[in-house]
C-alpha cells in the first residue's frame, strides 16, 4: 500500500476514502513523511470508486504538510466519479490530478 | 411503490460504508443511474461521519438512519442523540468545521446539498441531530 522510491512515496488509495480510510492513511502517511526524506507524495486511486468530504480533509492535510517541506502532492489514476468530489471541493488547485 | 428501513448501528468508523452500502441496495428497486447511487452514498456517508466525530465525539453510542421510498422519491434520515449543534446555520457554512484538528475539509454539509435535491437539519443542544434529505430518482426515465 506504500511504496517508496528516492524521495518519493506512493501510496495506493483504497477503494472507498472515507473518514474510517482516511484516518488509517493520515497515520501511517504521517509516520513515513516524518522519518523519511519524501519530496513527492503521489497518491494513487486506480482502485478507489468512493470519496467523501473526509477523504478531501485527508489529502488537503497532507498537501500542507508537503508544501511546508517543499514538496508537492500528486493524485493519479482517478476515475470520472472521484475527479467530480476533487473538482467540486478545489483540492485540485493545491495538488496535481491526472483523471484516467 | 412504496417501501421504507429503519437500521440502528454503533457510531464507529467502519460503519460508515455499512450504511452507504445498505442505503444503496435499498434504493436500486427504484431504478437510479449510477451516478444517484453515488450522489446518496456520498451524501449518507457524510451525515453518518458527522453522527460519529461531532454529534458523539468519536463515543460509541446509536446512530439511526431511516430511509423511505414513494415512487421515484428517496427520503434519508440520519439521527444522533448526541451533543446537538447550537447553530445550524453556521455549521452549514462551506469550510467551517469546530474539529480542525481531526482534519475535517468543513465540506460535509456542503456535499449533502450538492447531492440531493432537498435538505434540513434539525438539532438541539444537548439533545442531537437528525439530518432529512430528499431525491427524486431514475431522471433519465422522465
Amino acid at each position: 500500500m506504500y511504496k517508496r522510491n528516492g524521495t518519493t512515496l506512493m501510496i495506493q488509495v483504497p477503494e472507498e476514502l472515507d473518514h474510517h480510510a482516511a484516518e488509517e492513511i493520515r497515520t501511517e502517511a504521517d509516520f513515513l513523511l516524518k522519518t523519511q526524506e519524501i519530496r513527492r507524495l503521489v497518491f494513487d486511486f486506480s482502485h478507489t470508486v468512493f470519496c467523501d468530504s473526509s477523504g478531501i480533509g485527508m489529502l488537503m492535510g497532507r498537501y500542507k504538510i508537503m508544501h511546508a517541506l517543499g514538496g508537492q502532492v500528486q493524485a493519479v489514476h482517478v476515475s470520472e466519479n472521484v475527479g467530480r468530489i476533487l473538482r467540486m471541493s478545489g483540492v485540485t488547485k493545491l495538488i496535481l490530478v491526472e483523471e484516467d | 411503490m412504496k417501501n421504507q428501513m429503519k437500521l440502528e448501528f454503533d457510531s464507529i468508523s467502519e460503519n460508515e460504508a455499512f450504511a452507504r452500502v445498505t442505503v444503496a441496495a435499498f434504493l436500486t428497486q427504484a431504478n437510479p443511474t449510477l451516478e444517484e447511487v453515488a450522489d446518496v452514498k456520498t451524501a449518507v456517508s457524510e451525515a453518518v461521519t458527522n453522527a460519529i466525530i461531532h454529534g458523539y465525539g468519536e463515543e460509541v453510542h446509536t446512530i439511526t438512519m431511516l430511509a423511505r421510498l414513494k415512487g421515484q422519491t428517496l427520503e434519508v434520515e440520519v439521527i444522533d442523540r448526541g451533543v446537538g449543534i447550537p447553530d445550524v446555520a453556521k455549521a452549514m457554512e462551506p469550510m467551517y468545521t469546530t474539529r480542525p484538528e481531526l482534519e475535517r475539509s468543513g465540506m460535509g454539509f456542503l456535499f449533502m446539498e450538492a447531492f440531493m435535491d432537498e435538505i434540513q437539519v434539525f438539532s438541539k443542544p444537548g439533545k442531537g441531530t437528525r439530518v432529512w434529505m430528499k431525491k427524486r430518482l431514475g431522471k433519465r426515465e422522465k
